[in-house]
């Protein structure tokens, strides 16, 4: 919502949907004027004008919107791990779907991961990653927590299809420091081939300037560099590449970079297939 | 005070000493010696519990399952016990293991996560596995914080729950606080893990007891992650001088120390420099061979890194921030020259 406000892109906010008269979100929408339901996904079906929802429910609340949505051509933009439609990250494949009816933004770290992982596999075959993202344990919901395997799950099959890694794993790890502690991910690419250095590094911090585009607190932290580790496949050289997200602070308070990465890359989609739409019909503003 | 129910777990936090290469042979022959010596438990798994096998926490030479597979076959009355540490294992590992034959499973997070146990201890449960709550990093917490997470194991399921003292860090007198507190909160039984690195791992471990401790964990010779545990067989020597009568035969374990896990150890579990700097800046045991390759590889010291990694208060699981200090250290070296 603060994105959309505070960006004069191609969305107007026209209405937010929550099924708790009393809640914060509601509350501070209308706060700003925004026009808001308590009346959940029913409020948004019965205005034809919204095009585009940005579904920040559950899983299982998704399967169920989901339907919904595609039966009155509304765009999901699906921010919970139901993952119904094809992931989408914006630096890497938004353009390869921009037909679809229901896209879905993986999690916090595969936003964050996979595309340094593809900046390494456009150079040269990733053999093996993995990525570690450690978030301030004030900043994981409850929904997360209840269900700490659909992250892992999600997340690994997002560097395997959109990194390109031919194995992949997700670790995520919770840390109660205080003050709290900034997002931080960790690539490890483990390459099993000749490769130059130099060309994955280059292509590694180009995408990250990217991403930096859309999320400013977004950046590496050191150059990325090779180390070679013991693996199951021989001593192979293994790029490693660490990351930290710093929040826009719109909201979520900065060290929250996890939540920010999804709101931003959020608007980032929600932007683009705006464009597109007015571009290619007739959309009412 | 009363008998303890002790489990051996040099066949997984052991496991990090000898850098996850333990082959099923290696399994069969130290579960024989625990096994007939009496221990009740034995825990076997990945250094950092099921599906371990990572770049992050190294990779094992021998599929766990494999291992816990030998373990099964061996044990005629020992429990076979695992460590689980959700993310990096997950639902799917957990039930692998239980169709493989353990029937404990050891369930550790940071000591102030416990919510993310739920969905673990309660399929478990399903499983019919009995449960442990594993509180890692416990000097962080003070005890009325440790008790409260406990309760929420409790409330999930578990049927004890640990105060870990995974970088050896606390004094007895903080180890009897902890484990009192935990006592008083919960109707179940209450566990202590103790690593080494002040030198106080068996006395720890007693203060546990006099507080209450109903559970208590040993690995022969002390072979653990960093400075190592509390030695299985110097514990049963202590309990039995202190006319506490576990049943264990004492000899079985003092023999299989000496002559089978000593001979496994990379070099002498000592408290070394490293070790010592470890505890003192309350950072996982684990972390010692990354950080020992970090530090060589960036030319930075090990007491350097640790030091760092304590302010930063980086907890189980993070061994990728060791680069990240280790990379900062070198860049701050070079400023300086």
């Amino acid at each position: 919502m603060y994105k959309i406000l505070k960006n004069d892109g191609n969305m107007e906010l026209v209405l937010v949907a929550g099924i708790d008269p009393n809640s914060e979100g509601l509350a501070r929408a209308k706060d700003k004027g925004i026009t808001t339901s308590h009346h959940g996904i029913d409020a948004i079906l019965e205005d034809p004008d919204i095009k585009i929802v940005f579904d920040a429910t559950s899983a299982k609340a998704h399967k169920l919107n989901a339907q919904a949505l595609r039966k009155q051509g509304k765009l999901a933009v699906d921010m919970t791990p139901a993952a119904i439609g094809p992931f989408v990250v914006p630096t890497v494949n938004l353009h390869d779907h921009l037909e679809a009816m229901n896209v879905n933004l993986i999690s916090c770290g595969g936003q964050a991961t996979t595309p340094l992982v593809h900046a390494v596999s456009r150079v040269v075959p990733v053999h093996y990653a993995e990525v570690i993202t450690t978030a301030a344990s004030l900043s994981i919901g409850p929904g997360t927590r209840q269900n700490v395997d659909e992250f892992v799950r999600t997340t690994a099959n997002a560097v395997q299809q959109i990194g390109g890694a031919t194995m992949a794993r997700a670790i995520p790890v919770f840390n109660p420091a205080e003050p709290p502690i900034n997002m931080t991910n960790s690539i490890y690419a483990v390459i099993k081939e000749e490769f130059d250095e130099a060309a994955v590094i280059e292509s590694v911090q180009s995408i990250a300037a990217e991403i930096s585009s859309y999320i400013p607190g977004y950046h590496l932290k050191g150059t990325p560099f090779v180390d070679y580790r013991e693996t199951p496949w021989g001593h192979l050289p293994t790029v490693v590449i660490m990351n930290e997200v710093v929040g826009a602070g719109d909201f979520f308070p900065a060290y929250a970079g996890n939540l920010d990465i999804m709101t931003a890359s959020a608007y980032r989609v929600g932007d683009v297939y705006a464009a597109h739409f007015l571009g290619s019909k007739e959309v009412t503003r | 005070m009363k008998i303890p129910r002790l489990t051996d777990t040099t066949l997984r936090d052991g496991d990090h000493a000898v850098s996850h290469s333990y082959t099923p042979e290696q399994v069969r022959s130290i579960v024989k010696d625990l096994d007939e010596a009496g221990v009740p438990v034995i825990e076997v798994s990945h250094g950092s519990g099921l599906n371990g096998s990572t770049i992050q926490q190294g990779f094992s030479t021998h599929s766990e399952f494999d291992l816990i597979k030998a373990a099964v076959e061996t044990a005629k009355q020992a429990k076979i016990a695992s460590l689980f540490v959700p993310g990096i294992g997950t639902s799917e590992e957990l039930r692998e293991a239980a169709e493989i034959g353990i029937s404990l499973i050891r369930i550790a997070v940071h000591c102030t996560e416990a919510d993310v146990t739920e969905q673990y201890f309660r399929l478990a449960k399903e499983l019919g596995l009995e449960t442990v709550g594993f509180l890692m990093m416990s000097h962080t917490q003070p005890a009325n914080v440790l008790a409260e997470q406990a309760k929420l194991m409790e409330s999930y399921g578990a049927d004890c729950v640990y105060v870990v003292d995974s970088a050896g860090a606390l004094v007895p007198n903080g180890v009897r606080e902890r484990v009192t507190a935990l006592k008083s909160a919960l109707s179940i039984n209450v566990g202590f893990h103790a690593h080494n690195n002040l030198g106080l791992a068996i006395g720890n471990t007693i203060t546990a007891l006099e507080a209450g401790a109903d559970q208590i964990d040993g690995t022969l010779r002390g072979l653990g992650a960093g400075a190592g545990n509390a030695p299985t067989e110097i514990l049963v020597a202590v309990l039995n001088k202190m006319n506490i009568e576990t049943g264990i035969n004492l000899a079985i374990l003092m023999d299989a120390a000496e002559e089978k896990v000593a001979r496994l150890m990379q070099s002498p579990i000592v408290i070394d420099r490293d070790n010592l700097s470890s505890g003192y800046a309350g950072v996982y045991n684990s972390f010692l061979f990354h950080v020992r390759h970090a530090a060589e590889k960036f030319d930075v010291g090990v007491s350097e890194i640790m030091e760092e990694l304590g302010k930063r208060h980086a907890v189980a699981g993070q061994e990728d921030w060791i680069l990240d200090v280790a990379v900062e250290l070198a860049q701050k070296k070079r400023l300086k020259v």
